[in-house]
């Protein structure tokens, strides 16, 4: 092909007969469909010099691309993995991941960028009309299937042979039993357990930061303190499980502003202890605001009130958070003076 | 080259090695039948057909990323003790799950980038859907023949979410231990087989030692199976029905009008792959994602505020949060309203969309097949429909960060909570009349648009003073555009006495029908498209404007 193409002279004839101008062209009808239009030649379809920019381009994005993955393995092999480096405006990252990242983008990216400009500039963008066929079967077939498989029905005698039918179904029905049945150990029954903690009469409260059996002069009003039960520690295997339930919050009110009798009668000195799983769905509440006594969920925002018996005061969680009764053991220590008297924790159907 | 000299070199044994292997493989596979039909197929082009491939690009993404995590990944919670590179967690008790993690992210060279890879592109791939999904709604492409491709595609955005957020679970880091125990929190809810449910899903008491090894399973191997299974099957559709296009000159039901697959697509389609890849890489890249170091490991008691979901179960989240607390205790047991009700609504709000290719095809009656797409406009109470389901969707992903607008935006979080829960009603109410209106308008215009031209800005002075717009009028490829849109009649109750003249009772579901058929093209619920002889009647005069 001649390398000094002249645009005009490679404009094909229909594109010069085009016009631009609106008509109608079917009189009868003007809303009718005119059919395909015609096809609108790109630059690079008419002049050679363009479409050679385009290959260049294409071809230069490829190799971008093989440069950006040398980039990604010397990247890989030169930058250690706990160097971290300042990228305004994102701040301090990991300078490994910053550049085996953008390596890989722009190696990955250059390939698409090139395909796709080759594909818009360089191969053939006209349009091509395809045929549809209708998806159901010709009568015909479908007389033939439904004949075929009535013949089929009819050579099994399944239909006729009402015993084997019907011992068939049974055996099929019962056989998924079996894995059903298999399934049965994936985990104990619930019995009772959850309805009882760790806590029981005479167990100490522990200060979960210090681990230190907490005194009632440890407890400051105003302030939040957490505790679990003594005797419980963190490597123990069952430790997620009995802190999941057994989570207390400790905090001291002035009696005189104790609204709840029992909250009252079950406290020491003002100091009332709550267990800190939220009774909505179970997390840990964290939030206490100590001029209202109220506690928040930072989960589901559920608002409880300690200084009235922990009720919700707002929020989706469904009743009060149950409360631990508890003393003072003879050495001074806090002490719990039984378990929770309800569950503790989101409300279930054996819950009552 | 001409076929006598092709047949000759190939009994001579010299055609071309690439041919000789299509030779071979086509007499074992017939793939020769299956590129005759699908070689060059022909897909027609229109920016909203890219989002399908956003997602199945990602899902690939997913996949590959996915794989090679499980290569340093340890599904165990045994508690360990943390020894890795990560300084302030030196010496921290953690599971085995969550310090593999860390060790995927501070000591595997580029483990950190394909982590934030595969966390990102699972994002997309669930944004991806959610747009895909609603492209294909308001367009009506999911009507006949392709209802089983809408629920095939529906199932893999419900699969997407589960697979999501039993892979966020993994970790096992504070953040998403929170998210699990909110999901037992939820499934204890259940009345009389919560707690068992429960038992049995972690193997006793939560937390207990056996989540994340099953999650694990079931991230990898049982969702991700059946999302393969729907997702080819899914491709197979597309390409059996053949793609919808959008009304246009020379487009009818019985084409398809567009580029071939060989070789425009597989450039386009191919090269769009190593687009979508490429800026998930370099996204993953600059944007920290799931930062498990920074929040901590799991402890039953320990929680961090701000506490939110990946967004695809915002949703979920805000059925939960705006739920009023309703707790009945009756003869000792006690049926949880404030947690199931969320519980069960999440899939009906789901559900909602999902029949509604079923519903729509019950009113119309239509039974033929719809190739050619519908605008949103020209179907106004489908497309109301569409919004109003997007406002309660929306009003609910509100509703599950309350905390974060009632912080950023300085409000207080039980107003945003209140607004939620009356929104969640009025929304959509709002929503749906207000697209009607906007519809109908819409409608309007092009009514106009087609009788008077384009309005063209100039203004002209008559004669005789008065002043006016010229209007232009439309080609005849506009005027077949705008107007090839099928309109429905309202769907009548037939003929209340029988052929013997005796009265034959009108069942309820008749009347329903007609009903809606009557909102959805009754008179106040579509435009009447402009008729040929209006059309003639005013383009014959002259002088109109």
């Amino acid at each position: 092909m001649s390398s000094q193409d002249i645009p005009e002279e490679n404009l094909p004839a229909e594109h010069a007969g085009q016009p631009g101008a609106v008509s109608v062209a079917d009189e009868k009808d003007p809303f009718a469909d005119p059919g395909l239009p015609p096809h609108e030649h790109r630059i690079q379809d008419i002049d050679e010099q363009a479409a050679k920019r385009s290959e260049r381009t294409v071809a230069l994005l490829f190799t971008l691309s093989m440069l950006a993955t040398v980039g990604f393995i010397a990247a890989f092999v030169a930058i250690p993995h706990d160097r971290s480096i300042f990228v305004f405006p994102i701040g301090h990252v990991s300078a490994l991941n910053f550049a085996l990242g953008l390596t890989l983008g722009a190696a990955l990216f250059c390939i698409g960028a090139g395909a796709v400009h080759w594909a818009r500039t360089l191969m053939s963008d006209a349009e091509i009309a395809d045929e549809r066929h209708p998806i159901e079967a010709s009568p015909e077939v479908r007389e033939k299937v439904h004949a075929d498989f009535k013949q089929g029905a009819k050579e099994s005698v399944l239909g006729r042979r009402k015993l084997i039918r019907n011992t068939m179904f049974g055996a099929l029905t019962l056989v998924p039993l079996s894995g059903v049945v298999l399934l049965r150990d994936l985990g104990p029954l619930p019995e009772s357990k959850l309805r009882h903690t760790l806590w029981k009469n005479g167990t100490l409260l522990v200060n979960m930061n210090t681990n230190e059996p907490l005194r009632p002069s440890d407890v400051a009003v105003g302030s939040l303190t957490f505790a679990k039960p003594e005797g419980l520690e963190e490597h123990d295997e069952e430790f997620q499980t009995e802190i999941a339930k057994a989570a207390l919050m400790i905090v001291r009110i002035q009696p005189d502003n104790i609204k709840d009798r029992r909250e009252l009668e079950w406290s020491h000195e003002g100091i009332v202890a709550y267990s800190k799983i939220c009774t909505h769905v179970g997390c840990p509440i964290s939030l206490y605001e100590q001029q209202t006594h109220h506690v928040l969920c930072p989960c589901h925002q559920s608002t409880f009130d300690l200084s009235d018996g922990a009720r919700v005061i707002f929020g989706p969680a469904g009743h009060a958070l149950p409360q631990l009764r508890i003393g003072v053991s003879d050495e001074g220590y806090l002490q719990a003076l039984g378990d929770f008297a309800e569950p503790v924790g989101p409300a279930f159907w054996e819950r009552g | 080259m001409s076929t006598a000299s092709n047949q000759e070199a190939r009994s001579r044994g010299k055609a071309p090695a690439g041919e000789r292997v299509a030779d071979w493989a086509d007499g074992r596979l017939g793939i020769y039948s299956l590129a005759k039909a699908n070689m060059r197929k022909i897909f027609p082009d229109h920016w909203s057909f890219m989002l399908g491939e956003v997602c199945l690009y990602s899902f690939i993404i997913i996949i590959l990323t996915g794989v090679y995590l499980t290569l340093f990944f340890h599904p165990s919670m045994n508690e360990v003790e943390y020894h890795g590179s990560y300084v302030p967690l030196q010496g921290q008790l953690m599971s085995e799950a969550f310090s593999s993690t860390l060790h995927i992210s501070f000591d595997v060279r580029g483990g950190l980038l394909v982590r934030q890879i595969h966390h990102w592109a699972a994002l997309i791939f669930l944004a991806g859907m959610f747009v895909h999904m609603m492209r294909v709604f308001f367009t009506g492409a999911f009507r006949k023949p392709r209802e089983i491709n809408w629920l095939f595609g529906f199932l893999l955005f419900v699969l997407g979410m589960f697979t999501g957020f039993t892979g966020y679970s993994l970790p096992d880091d504070l953040l998403s231990g929170t998210g699990v125990r909110f999901m037992e929190g939820a499934i204890l809810s259940v009345p009389i087989v919560g707690t068992y449910l429960s038992f049995f899903l972690f193997g006793g008491e939560f937390p207990g030692h056996d989540f994340v090894a099953r999650f694990y399973s079931v991230h990898i191997l049982l969702l991700p199976g059946i999302m393969l299974g729907l997702v080819v099957g899914h491709l197979i559709l597309v390409f059996y029905h053949k793609h919808t296009q959008f009304a246009g000159p020379g487009k009818t039901e019985k084409n398809v009008v567009g580029m071939p697959l060989l070789p425009v697509y597989m450039a386009k389609a191919g090269g769009f792959f190593f687009l979508v890849f490429g800026v998930i890489a370099a996204i993953a890249a600059v944007a920290q994602i799931n930062p498990i170091w920074a929040i901590g490991p799991y402890r039953a008691d320990q929680v961090s505020t701000g506490a939110q979901p990946d967004w695809y179960m915002g949703f979920a989240e805000g059925l939960i949060r705006f739920m009023p607390g309703w707790e009945i205790n009756l003869w000792g047991h006690t049926l949880v309203l404030g947690v199931f009700i969320p519980l069960v609504a999440f899939p009906l709000v789901l559900a909602a969309i999902a029949v509604y290719p079923f519903i729509e095809s019950w009113i119309t009656g239509d039974k033929s097949e719809h190739h050619i797409l519908d605008r949103p406009r020209n179907a106004p109470t489908r497309t109301a429909f569409g919004v109003a389901w997007i406002t309660i969707y929306m009003i609910t992903l509100v509703g599950g960060g309350n905390d974060l607008w009632a912080t950023h935006l300085h409000l207080s979080i039980n107003a945003v909570t209140w607004f939620v829960r009356i929104f969640f009603f009025a929304g959509p109410v709002i929503a749906f009349l207000v697209t009607k209106r906007i519809c109908l308008g819409l409608q309007r215009r092009d009514r106009e648009k087609v009788l008077h031209g384009r309005e063209t800005g100039i203004i002209k002075r008559l004669p005789h003073g008065e002043f006016i717009e010229v209007h232009e009028p439309l080609s005849q490829e506009q005027l077949h555009t705008l107007t090839a849109h099928h309109q429905y009649e309202p769907a009548e109750v037939g003929p209340t006495v029988d052929e013997n003249g005796v009265e034959r009772k009108v069942k309820g579901s008749e009347k329903l029908r007609a009903k809606l058929s009557d909102a959805y093209y009754g008179e106040d619920a579509q435009i009447p498209k402009p008729t040929v002889e209006e059309y003639k009647e005013i383009t014959s005069g002259h002088g109109h404007h």
